[in-house]
């Protein structure tokens, strides 16, 4: 039938043409989850000097749904967005969801569903207790084994011995990212006063990671205005175009796991390059913005994304590449270490790779950056959502 | 939203639906469905571009609840995934939309929900405005109560009207195994009134499956593919006081934009729970009294949350595939008094 039609048409580009985030911070205790949600969008629009009515639906992601106590936030923020008369999609792929949200909305401007689509994911943790909403259990089935440090801290310690890599190197990446989250208006930690030394003077809350090395909690809501090529042709300012996006998706706990370096990262990954042309990573990439909610992950996701070979991610951090004015920044905003909405943390990454291809980063811009990986992952290390963005519209 | 490229239902299971499966769990409830979709078309979960699934962790009870149901899947090696916190109908949507961007040419949706764990009608308080309505656990009967007396008042049905439309539905599921109340049910006393336990659907587990392919693929797995013409979903304001409730301006809009009044249909499979609201939904995609109304019973004899709007599409391409029907409209809803809802054209062939 009309495969062939299809396939002769092809993908519409997708550009991304307005960004908004909260500033976000431990409590906003003035705004309701409306007001929140609402703040990131009406920033988003601005920046892409849109309007409401300009909108033509509404993809919305967050966390579990026990972290605010609202079952399907949708139906209750429809009129917050603007949705009301449109068609409002919500996901949740867990911590990956912000990436996945976007990707979604991406999709129905690729495949000319949509022209114009705001896409938008929140957390507002203060509401409610995401330690409680992690930890109700279910008889005979395997919990998350209440809260996220004492999952992963494991796969940390098996990340060393496997790669040899000296234990400073955790140290190094919380250090790092909390100082460029000083150049983030929008971060939620921002701490003038920080030293390595203090990072490495922090409590040991789950070894080998200490109080200083885990992502904080946050409210904060972050929204992306995606538009086809008319659309990016009206945009007053650089859009950032989509090369690639992908989703993969593993098992939580089975003997075949390998929790250091998760098959479904690589293979999104590898998904994303291919779609985006990419055969040297490392070479052709100028900057990372990567979901490291304790700081070990950066070496292991490095790795993980074919960045440095398998035992050798350790070394471009302790060498300084992944700084901001390094070969490869990693995290210039201040990554999920400094600012951490749950479900809006993917979305940002995105967001801020996108803000880097656009030159609109501010003070932690990465000069000269022409494309950009955003990269989310949530669950057990199991689900993973990529995208690549590009300062030029894509040639394929 | 009328499709690029040619999208259609080629397979489609559902489980029987029950009050209780105290002795499965989710996973257990799902493989069979899954492997139900797979057997009809030869495919296996390492054929399938992409997957996309819909369920409520509230349900659930839990947090990431869905992670557990992906390993019945078979997710390995890892597979192309998401995932909505919606009815089975919207993971559809999602596939539908990655479909139309060449990125994968068949996609398995599913969806499930068990009620029985708890009171869905409590549970169900807790998806309204957190700040000024859900403190007041208005639930979910008592809001289709208001929706109901609202038509009553308007002059657009009547009580026996709406014990028509019961025993219509549940005469219609004697014919489907699967239904969880079926043949002869007794108007009943009031629940909340003008609606009596016959107006009102019943609690129960399910779960529903449903396979996705794309041009020629479809037809290389299905005798005679269902495919979706048109598919469109929008949202209504959340507070019910301003909206009409007499009415379901989304439920048109959608219709319109995927194409429902173009040309007559002769099925249409309706997710209204409550009898009223079938009111509501026929005059919204002005549907006559030749058009053939939820045949499988609709959720008047199963409503397993998150997958009930799922199992319309499905069935309204099931009796494609087996030939009782041409075209046909599906409709899925959620939110309160049918705040949002989706609606599909499916087609056969020309025969």
């Amino acid at each position: 039938m009309s495969d062939a039609r299809s396939e002769a048409v092809g993908k519409e580009p997708v550009a991304v043409v307005g960004i908004g985030q909260t500033k976000h911070v431990a409590a906003r205790r003035d705004v309701s989850i409306a007001g929140l949600v609402r703040e990131a969008a009406q920033r988003a629009l601005l920046d892409a000097e849109l309007s409401w009515s300009d909108i033509d639906a509404v993809v919305i992601g967050k966390a579990p749904d026990f972290f605010e106590g609202v079952m399907m936030p949708e139906l209750y923020l429809a009129d917050a967005l603007g949705a009301v008369g449109k068609p409002m999609l919500r996901v949740h792929t867990a911590g990956s969801v912000g990436g996945s949200t976007a990707l979604v909305a991406a999709n129905l401007v690729a495949g000319r569903v949509h022209g114009t689509v705001l896409t938008l994911a929140f957390e507002k943790q203060s509401e409610s207790n995401a330690m409680w909403g992690l930890s109700l259990p279910i008889p005979f089935q395997q919990p998350l084994l209440a809260g996220a440090g004492g999952f992963f801290a494991p796969h940390v310690r098996a990340y060393m011995r496997r790669s040899g890599a000296p234990d400073t190197v955790g140290s190094l990446v919380a250090y790092k990212d909390r100082r460029n989250a000083l150049k983030n208006p929008w971060a939620h930690l921002h701490e003038h006063d920080i030293t390595l030394e203090k990072v490495q003077a922090s409590p040991m809350l789950w070894d080998p990671i200490r109080y200083s090395e885990t992502c904080p909690s946050s409210d904060g809501a972050c929204a992306m205005i995606l538009t086809d090529r008319a659309g990016a042709a009206r945009a007053p300012r650089p859009p950032a175009w989509v090369h690639g996006g992908a989703m993969r998706s593993e098992p939580t706990l089975f003997a075949g796991k390998d929790f250091v370096s998760p098959q479904a990262g690589k293979d999104c990954a590898a998904d994303v390059y291919r779609q985006a042309g990419i055969t040297e990573p490392r070479r052709e990439i100028d900057a990372v913005e990567m979901y490291v909610p304790f700081s070990w992950y950066e070496p292991m996701w490095l790795e993980n994304l074919g960045f440095a070979a398998e035992g050798e991610g350790w070394k471009l951090t302790e060498a300084g590449v992944t700084e901001l004015d390094g070969d490869l920044p990693v995290n210039m905003s201040g990554g999920v270490l400094s600012t951490n909405p749950i479900g809006a943390s993917g979305m940002i990454r995105f967001a801020e790779a996108a803000l880097q291809v656009r030159g609109q980063a501010g003070e932690h811009q990465v000069e000269g950056a022409r494309k950009a990986l955003g990269h989310a992952y949530g669950g057990g290390a199991q689900f993973f959502s990529m995208w690549l963005v590009g300062a030029e519209p894509p040639t394929t | 939203m009328r499709p690029v490229r040619d999208v259609a239902v080629v397979a489609f299971g559902q489980t029987d639906h029950l009050r209780s499966t105290d002795e499965l769990s989710e996973v257990e409830m799902l493989m069979p469905v899954l492997h139900e979709v797979l057997a009809a078309t030869g495919l296996r979960t390492s054929d399938i571009g992409f997957t996309c699934s819909g369920s409520s962790d509230y349900l659930a009870g839990r947090a990431f609840s869905f992670t557990m149901a992906l390993d019945g899947v078979g997710a390995w090696p890892p597979i192309s995934e998401s995932h909505v916190e919606m009815d089975g109908a919207w993971a559809l949507y999602e596939a539908w939309t990655k479909l139309q961007t060449g990125e994968a040419d068949t996609a398995l949706v599913y969806s499930y929900g068990k009620s029985s764990p708890g009171s869905v009608r409590d549970v169900l308080t807790r998806q309204l405005d957190p700040y000024y309505v859900a403190p007041l656990w208005p639930d979910s009967v008592a809001l289709a109560a208001l929706q109901a007396q609202a038509l009553i008042d308007a002059g657009e049905t009547d009580e026996p009207a709406l014990a028509g439309v019961a025993h219509r539905s549940r005469a219609d599921a004697a014919a489907n195994s699967h239904a969880q109340l079926s043949g002869s049910v007794a108007r009943g006393e009031y629940v909340v009134r003008p609606l009596r336990t016959g107006d009102c659907p019943p609690v129960g587990d399910g779960a529903a499956a449903v396979i996705l392919a794309a041009g020629e693929h479809a037809r290389g797995l299905c005798e005679r593919p269902a495919w979706i013409r048109g598919i469109d979903h929008r949202i209504e304001a959340h507070g019910i006081g301003v909206r009409d409730l007499t009415d379901s301006p989304s439920t048109r809009l959608a219709a319109e934009r995927a194409g429902v009044f173009e040309r007559p249909v002769d099925t249409a499979e309706l997710h209204a729970p409550f009898t009223s609201q079938e009111v509501v939904l026929r005059k919204a995609l002005d549907l006559g009294d030749d058009v053939t109304v939820n045949p499988s019973g609709g959720a008047l004899a199963a409503n397993p949350m998150m997958a009930a709007g799922l199992i319309r599409i499905g069935e309204a391409a099931a009796r494609i595939h087996r030939g009782a029907c041409d075209r046909a409209v599906a409709h899925a809803t959620s939110g309160p008094c049918l705040q949002q809802n989706l609606v599909a054209v499916l087609e056969g062939d020309a025969r």
